[in-house]
């Protein structure tokens, strides 16, 4: 046992001291109480870029991340301003956002939940980021949306699809303006049904979280109710690379079609897998096998080569569209990188732009005035044609495009086709449909 | 003080201090500075600095006392995580009850664990304990989604129940973790001219709680027990053979370990209440492991240090991007730029693994006892006459 000695002038020394650095606070608080989280103070405001660098889905984060680079170019003036001069709004002049020049960090989601959280936290917390963005996966996009509206910052979603982003795990703070599982199952069935017939018996492989739980669940209500049948659905996990084991099952279960609810390496891996056991050749119920992938890319696409071919899926945007807004955003992004965007490009720069038009009309940079701006918004000119940004669960209800893996691909990028555009009106649902129900948007929250 | 001989109060006291001042020692640059991109003091990081630290002191009880090297140590946090994130949902957004649930479950589960993997040494426990923490992540990722919600992790919604609580604020948010009141989130932000500290009420609570768990560690050292355990440690069977039973004593070193996890688990919830699967992978497992051997098994202050240094890694190299590195360069000519950045983007930004197996490989090959042999042999350089104590506390490396 160590003694502890007590001198009268050892206790005024560290009364003093203490005393003295209990009061420095309150001498030197100069803290700024501006009323929301990470107010801009000086010429510049930061945004957070948040996507996967590594894991499953890093090909897309990396194309997410040029998009944002592009953004920022032309919010701040630089380039040849993209997809600002065919958007309907105009108050965005090439001089940042409330005259304020963009700057921007950057974070790695991993694809994990955890990690994305701790990225996005540090990117509010040190960096001061007064907006977060991004993600490739809807389990950290869910997460990272619960973490924005806990520290009052925007979320603006990039490429998120599951229905919960904006059903049960909605929230005041965060945005998508991707499409949905639901509006995937409701443009894609009626194709499906015109092209393989009306008596399909589907077996689903689904990634196992929420984004293959919501997907599956729409493609298969969509498909049972034009007359398909779902003879069975199998969750893989995520990180898995190799299906062949998911696979074999499919050609004893007496199923005739295919639903991959797989993205990203995920899905290059199992269309592989599926297409090296011959499913493709097959026929069974007197009837050829075929390949359903409900979400597409031109990522994936590429991943799985002359695999796609013939195969049907949707997607958000493609760079093919003929509209002014796309034809100038795959000119400027195709100028700067040398190849044309993704659909998670472009829903990532819209989100950008969307962001900034939106503060720019609240004239504030404060979360709820942002919201505001952003709720029942109505623009156009951004690649989707007429778009409303909804009010009650903050997606945005625009056309959906169903395509098909080209069969004689001209360039290594021309590798879908369009065969229809959905229009908004057939993909909408109400706001308390079951598959979105159970969540409530909350109140928005500026933080500080 | 506090049952402790000299030494170890010292290095009760420095911690304390270190913990304490952290707000200031993690900022030392300028906020607007280049060098502002090596700031550590922010609350997230500071939190994730003393909550690692907690693991990893608790892993080393494990480890560095018993020899037991536990691959599965994640299990225990995710658990407590888990365990925490339910007392949010269900009782109330006060952190007391959810920590302490969760070191009661991590606590059990560990005994259960421990029970079974403990009758083997060496590799075979390890790979035992590997088996575990695997089947409890497959459990937590798929199986058990209902209980964990999957890939997504574990959220609080606005409808959960909070019995002792409300489900939500009156405008319509989720409540937030608090002490009493005193709400985890809350921080105060000091600015002395171009510096800037923050002081985060959440990372003052893990750091209280740190320090409670390593006085307690310094006791189990100390202890007649801790010897115990360094007995198994340097000959199990000679202990056999005195007609000793080491078996109750390696069980209670890893139920207290789990438990440690356990506490770890239930103030990463606490500070930010959500918890996934990931977290009971075995690279987190392996993460601790990293920890306790970067900073010297079988010391007191080694695990800690070896914690704070990855997740610095982790957290400041991990966003050097090669915007950042040109911003830095942009002062050399066009050509010698790019070359520089082209050299070191390997290593920063997504490569930081790299250099954190750099850094470890050069550790564990030149600094066998870790960090804190590092930090002794600068201070012989320096003072040759305390060095030749032998018993120094904290000097015993790991084998």
């Amino acid at each position: 046992m160590s003694k502890l000695n007590v001198t009268r002038r050892g206790v005024i020394k560290t009364g003093a001291v203490a005393g003295a650095g209990l009061a420095l606070p309150t001498y030197l608080s100069a803290a700024s109480h501006s009323g929301y989280t990470n107010a801009p103070t000086g010429s510049t405001v930061t945004l957070g870029f948040n996507v996967p660098q590594t894991g499953p889905y890093a090909d897309e984060g990396a194309d997410e991340l040029r998009a944002y680079e592009l953004a920022v170019e032309h919010l701040n003036g630089g380039g040849d301003g993209g997809m600002l001069s065919t958007f309907s709004s105009k108050v965005l002049d090439g001089t940042g956002i409330l005259g304020k020049k963009v700057e921007y960090v950057t974070g790695d989601t991993q694809t994990k939940s955890d990690a994305a959280r701790a990225s996005a936290k540090s990117m509010i917390e040190k960096d001061g980021a007064i907006m977060i963005t991004g993600g490739s996966s809807s389990g950290v996009a869910i997460a990272v949306q619960g973490l924005c509206q806990e520290a009052g910052v925007i979320f603006m979603a990039g490429l998120t699809h599951s229905n919960d982003t904006t059903g049960k795990d909605k929230k005041a703070n965060g945005f998508r303006h991707f499409f949905n599982g639901y509006m995937s199952g409701a443009a894609l069935a009626p194709v499906l049904a015109k092209m393989y017939g009306n008596d399909r018996k589907a077996y689903h492989l689904t990634a196992d979280y929420t984004w293959g739980w919501t997907q599956q669940e729409s493609i298969a209500a969509a498909t049972e109710a034009l007359g398909w049948e779902t003879v069975n659905n199998v969750l893989t996990p995520l990180a898995a690379t190799d299906f062949s084991s998911y696979i074999a099952p499919v050609l004893n279960s007496g199923a005739d079609v295919l639903v991959l609810n797989h993205y990203g390496g995920n899905m290059v891996n199992s269309l592989t897998n599926a297409v090296q056991f011959g499913l493709r050749e097959k026929v069974v119920n007197g009837k050829d096998f075929e390949i359903v992938v409900p979400l597409y890319s031109r990522l994936m696409a590429k991943g799985a080569g002359a695999n796609v071919k013939g195969i049907f899926g949707s997607t958000n945007w493609h760079w093919s569209l003929q509209d002014e807004g796309s034809k100038a955003f795959v000119k400027s992004f195709g100028t700067k990188y040398g190849f044309p965007p993704s659909q998670a490009a472009h829903t990532c720069y819209v989100q950008t732009l969307l962001y900034a038009d939106a503060a720019q009309r609240a004239g504030s940079f404060n979360p709820c005035a942002i919201g505001e701006a952003l709720e029942g918004y109505e623009f156009d000119g951004l690649g989707n044609g007429p778009t409303l940004y909804r009010a009650e669960d903050h997606q945005c209800f625009k056309d959906v495009l169903v395509v098909k893996g080209k069969d004689n691909p001209t360039s290594e990028f021309d590798l879908l086709e369009i065969v229809e555009v959905t229009p908004r009106a057939q993909v909408e649902y109400a706001p308390d449909h079951p598959m979105f129900a159970g969540g409530s948007l909350g109140s928005c929250n500026p933080g500080a | 003080m506090f049952g402790l001989d000299k030494k170890d109060s010292t290095l009760l006291l420095i911690v304390a201090l270190l913990t304490m001042l952290a707000p200031f020692i993690f900022n030392p640059f300028p906020t607007d500075s280049g060098l502002a991109q090596f700031n550590a003091g922010y609350p997230d990081l500071m939190q994730r600095f003393v909550i690692f630290g907690i693991f990893a002191i608790g892993f080393n009880i494990l480890f560095g006392l018993t020899g037991y090297l536990s691959f599965g140590h994640a299990a225990f946090l995710g658990v407590g995580s888990y365990s925490a994130v339910w007392m949010f949902k269900l009782l109330s957004m006060n952190i007391v009850p959810a920590i302490l649930l969760s070191v009661v479950i991590a606590g059990l589960f560990a005994l259960v664990i421990g029970f079974v993997s403990l009758r083997r040494t060496g590799i075979y426990f390890s790979i035992l304990t590997l088996a575990f923490a695997q089947m409890s992540f497959a459990l937590a990722y798929s199986v058990l989604t209902p209980l964990t919600n999957g890939e997504t992790g574990l959220q609080l919604t606005l409808d959960d129940p909070r019995i002792l609580g409300s489900s939500a604020t009156a405008d319509g948010s989720i409540p937030v973790t608090n002490l009493f009141g005193l709400e985890m989130r809350s921080a105060y932000d000091l600015v002395i001219g171009p510096w800037s500290f923050t002081f985060s009420a959440g990372y003052y609570v893990c750091a209280i709680v740190m320090l409670l768990s390593f006085y307690l560690a310094i006791r189990i050292f100390r202890s007649p027990f801790g010897m115990m355990l360094r007995a198994i440690k340097s000959n199990q069977q000679r202990l056999n053979y005195t007609g000793l039973n080491p078996k109750p004593y390696t069980l209670a070193a890893f139920v207290i370990s789990g438990m440690y996890a356990g506490l770890a688990g239930g103030l990463m919830a606490a500070m930010d209440p959500l918890a996934g699967a990931e977290r009971m992978q075995w690279t987190a497992s392996g993460e601790v492991v990293l920890m306790t051997i970067l900073g010297g098994a079988g010391t007191l202050i080694g695990p800690v240090l070896g914690a704070g240094a990855i997740k610095y890694m982790e957290n400041i190299f991990s966003k050097i991007n090669d915007n950042v590195l040109h911003g830095w360069f942009a002062f050399l000519p066009d050509g010698i730029e790019d070359a520089i950045v082209f050299i070191i983007h390997p290593f920063v930004g997504k490569g930081w693994h790299l250099t954190l197996g750099i850094i470890f490989m050069l550790v564990v090959t030149f600094l066998p006892g870790g960090l804190v042999e590092g930090g002794q042999r600068i201070a012989r350089l320096f003072n040759r006459k305390k060095a030749d104590d032998p018993k120094s506390a904290s000097t015993e490396p790991a084998e």
